[in-house]
C-alpha cells in the first residue's frame, strides 16, 4: 500500500475539562488581586525569600512558609521575548494576533520573577532592566487574567 | 560501581510525520535493529522500561500501550515519563540491585500528531501561567535572551550551532533536516520569537530509540563492543521558571560533577573526545556545553567559533547533528546516548572523531532545562 494511503484518525469533539485546586495559597493571592488590586508573595522564614505567586514550600529550604507579603505593583523586566509565531491561544481555541510582548518581572520586595505579558510600546523599548507597572482589568474576576499586562514606565 | 554496558542500541530514522508507523510500530522496528545490534533474541532479555509522554501520545498510560511490540509479554515492564535518559539510568539502577543481568530500554514521541504548543503549554502552571499561553518556543526565548545578555553571546554566536549541526547530519542516515546553511540563512529565516529564528529552533518529529544495558556478564557474553558506563547522574532545580535564574544550568552543573566525579573525569575539556548535549535549541548547546564544563561560563561561543566543536575539532559536540535536526522528545535522550555509542565503536562513518574513548552524553528533562541526566561513556 503506498505510503499516501495510510491513514491517519482524528481524536472526536469532546473535552476534558479539568478542576484545579487553587489552594490557601493561591486563593489568598487571587482574593487579594480581585478585591484590592494588590499582589501578595510568601516569604520563608528560613531564607528570607519572597515568592510570587505564593505557595506553601520554600524548595530550597524545605521549609513551610506561613507569612504573606505585598509586593509590586511595579517591577523590573529580567527577561523577555517578543512573540512572533502564530499558535492557537490555549485559552479560546481561536489564533491568537501577534507579535506581543512576554517575559519575567521581578516584583518590587519579591525574590523570584513573574512571566506576564509586557505592553509593545514604540516610545519604550522592552529590554531587560526596564521598569514596569501593573495593569489590571478593570472587571476583576480572580484569575491570572486579572492582570493584564506589564506597562514599561520610565523611572 | 559495578560495571553496567551499553551492548545494542536501535533507531528509527527521524522523520517530520511517520504516518505509516502508529507508536507500536517504531517501537518494534527499534527494539529488533537494538536487539539484532547485541545479538539478543527477546528472550535472552528479563525486563524493560518504556518512555513516553502521555499528553504527546494523547493516551492515558501511554508507556503500556507499546508493551507487546517492545517485547514485554510475560516481562516485568516498567515505564518513566520524562526523557529516554531517565529510562536509561532506571535500566542501570535495575541491573545494579543484582536482580536483572539485562534491561531494554524504549522511548517514544510521534511530535507529528499533535499541536506542539498547546502540549508544551499544558506543561505550565494551570493557574498562574497556563492561560497566558506560554509554551516550550516562549519560555526557551526567554531563556535564550537571558543567557545572551548575561555572556554576550550573539544572534550569529547562536546561528553557528545550527550552521555546524545541520551540516553535521548530511551524514547521519537517521536525521531528519539534513541541510547546507550560511550563518546568514539562519539569521534570515523568520524571527519565531526573539532572539529565536525558525532555524535556532529544533523540528518537530517522530522517532523510537531502544538500548540494552547489560551488566558485565552478560556483556562479554553477547558483544564484542561493549560501551561502558563510567558515570551516570542527574539533577532537579525548582518547577517555576520564575525561582530559577535562567541564564545558568545550575542542575546540569551540579550533574556533571556528581557524574564525572563517578568517571574519574576532573579536566573534562582534555579527558572528554566528544559530546551529545540536548539542543533543543541553538542557544541551549552552548549553555549545555558550559554546564558540562566542556568550556568557561560564557565562553562556549569562542570554541564554537574556533571549530572546536566541529567534528573535526578537538571536542566534537553534536557531531550527529543533534535535535536541531531532528527532535522525537522523550526518546531524543537515547538517541544522543546511541549515537554516542556509534562514536565509541567507531562506528560514525563520515562523522567519526578518530580515537574517540570518552563521550559525555546529556538529557533533559522540565522545562527550559529544570532536571539534567548526564552519561559518561567509555570503550575501555
Ligand atoms: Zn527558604
Amino acid at each position: 500500500m503506498a505510503r499516501e494511503d495510510h491513514l491517519v484518525i482524528s481524536s472526536g469533539k469532546a473535552v476534558q475539562p479539568f478542576h484545579y485546586a487553587v489552594g490557601l495559597y493561591g486563593s489568598k493571592f487571587f482574593q487579594e488581586l480581585k478585591e484590592n488590586r494588590r499582589l501578595v508573595g510568601s516569604k520563608c522564614p528560613d531564607c528570607g525569600k519572597v515568592y510570587v505567586p505564593p505557595r506553601k514550600v520554600c524548595g530550597g529550604c524545605f521549609k513551610e512558609m506561613k507569612e504573606f507579603v505585598e509586593v509590586g505593583p511595579k517591577g523590573t523586566i529580567s527577561t523577555f521575548t517578543i512573540v512572533r509565531y502564530t499558535f492557537i491561544d490555549p485559552e479560546t481555541g481561536v489564533q491568537r494576533p501577534v507579535p506581543y510582548g512576554y517575559g519575567f518581572v521581578r516584583f518590587d520586595g519579591a525574590d523570584t520573577v513573574f512571566q506576564h505579558f509586557v505592553e509593545l510600546d514604540e516610545k519604550h523599548p522592552i529590554k531587560i532592566g526596564a521598569r514596569v507597572e501593573t495593569v489590571f482589568r478593570e472587571k476583576m474576576e480572580g484569575t491570572i487574567r486579572d492582570i493584564l499586562y506589564f506597562r514599561i514606565i520610565e523611572e | 560501581m559495578e560495571k553496567i554496558a551499553i551492548i545494542g542500541m536501535g533507531m528509527t530514522k527521524i522523520e517530520a510525520n511517520k504516518v505509516s508507523e502508529n507508536f507500536a510500530d517504531m517501537a518494534w522496528e527499534a527494539v529488533n535493529a537494538a536487539l539484532a545490534d547485541a545479538g539478543m533474541d527477546i528472550k535472552d532479555v528479563s525486563n524493560l522500561i518504556t518512555t513516553s509522554n502521555d499528553f504527546w501520545d494523547g493516551r492515558t498510560i501511554s508507556c503500556m500501550a507499546v508493551g507487546d511490540s517492545s517485547g514485554a509479554r510475560e516481562k516485568n515492564c516498567s515505564c518513566v515519563e520524562g526523557d529516554g535518559t531517565y529510562g536509561a539510568f532506571y535500566a542501570m539502577a535495575r541491573i545494579l540491585s543484582g536482580s536483572y543481568p539485562s534491561t531494554l530500554v524504549t522511548g517514544h514521541t510521534k511530535g507529528s500528531e499533535s499541536i506542539s504548543s498547546l502540549i508544551t503549554n499544558a506543561a505550565f502552571d494551570p493557574i498562574y501561567e497556563r492561560s497566558l499561553g506560554v509554551d516550550m518556543i516562549t519560555a526557551s526565548a526567554m531563556q535564550a535572551r537571558a543567557y545572551m545578555d548575561k555572556t554576550g553571546t550573539t544572534s550569529e554566536d547562536l546561528a553557528r550551532v545550527s550552521v555546524k549541526n545541520h551540516g553535521n547530519a548530511k551524514n547521519n542516515p537517521y536525521a531528519q533536516l539534513p541541510m547546507d546553511l550560511t550563518v546568514e540563512d539562519v539569521l534570515a529565516s523568520e524571527m519565531i520569537a526573539d532572539p529565536l529564528h525558525k532555524l535556532d529552533c529544533s523540528p518537530v518529529s517522530d522517532g523510537c530509540c531502544a538500548l540494552i544495558l547489560a551488566d558485565e556478564e552478560t556483556a562479554k557474553k553477547f558483544c564484542k563492543k561493549p560501551i561502558w558506563v563510567k558515570g551516570a547522574a542527574f539533577c532537579s532545580d525548582a518547577y517555576f521558571l520564575g525561582d530559577r535564574d535562567l541564564a545558568k544550568p545550575k542542575s546540569l552543573v551540579a550533574a556533571a560533577k556528581k557524574a564525572y566525579a563517578m568517571a574519574g573525569i576532573t579536566e573534562p575539556t582534555r579527558q572528554i573526545d566528544l559530546a551529545e548535549v540536548y539542543d533543543a535549541f541553538t542557544y541551549q548547546e552552548l549553555m549545555w556545553a558550559e554546564g558540562l564544563g566542556l568550556a568557561e561560563y560564557g565562553k562556549a561561543k569562542d570554541r564554537l567559533k574556533n571549530g572546536d566543536f566541529d567534528i573535526s575539532g578537538t571536542l566534537p559536540v553534536n557531531a550527529s547533528g543533534g535535535l536541531l535536526s531532528g527532535h522525537p522528545v522523550i526518546a531524543a535522550g537515547l538517541y544522543r546516548m546511541a549515537e554516542a555509542v556509534r562514536q565509541l565503536r567507531g562506528e560514525a562513518g563520515a562523522n567519526q572523531k578518530d580515537g574517540a574513548k570518552t563521550a559525555v552524553v546529556q538529557g533533559l528533562n522540565g522545562l527550559c532545562g529544570q532536571s539534567h541526566c548526564v552519561w559518561v561513556l567509555g570503550n575501555e
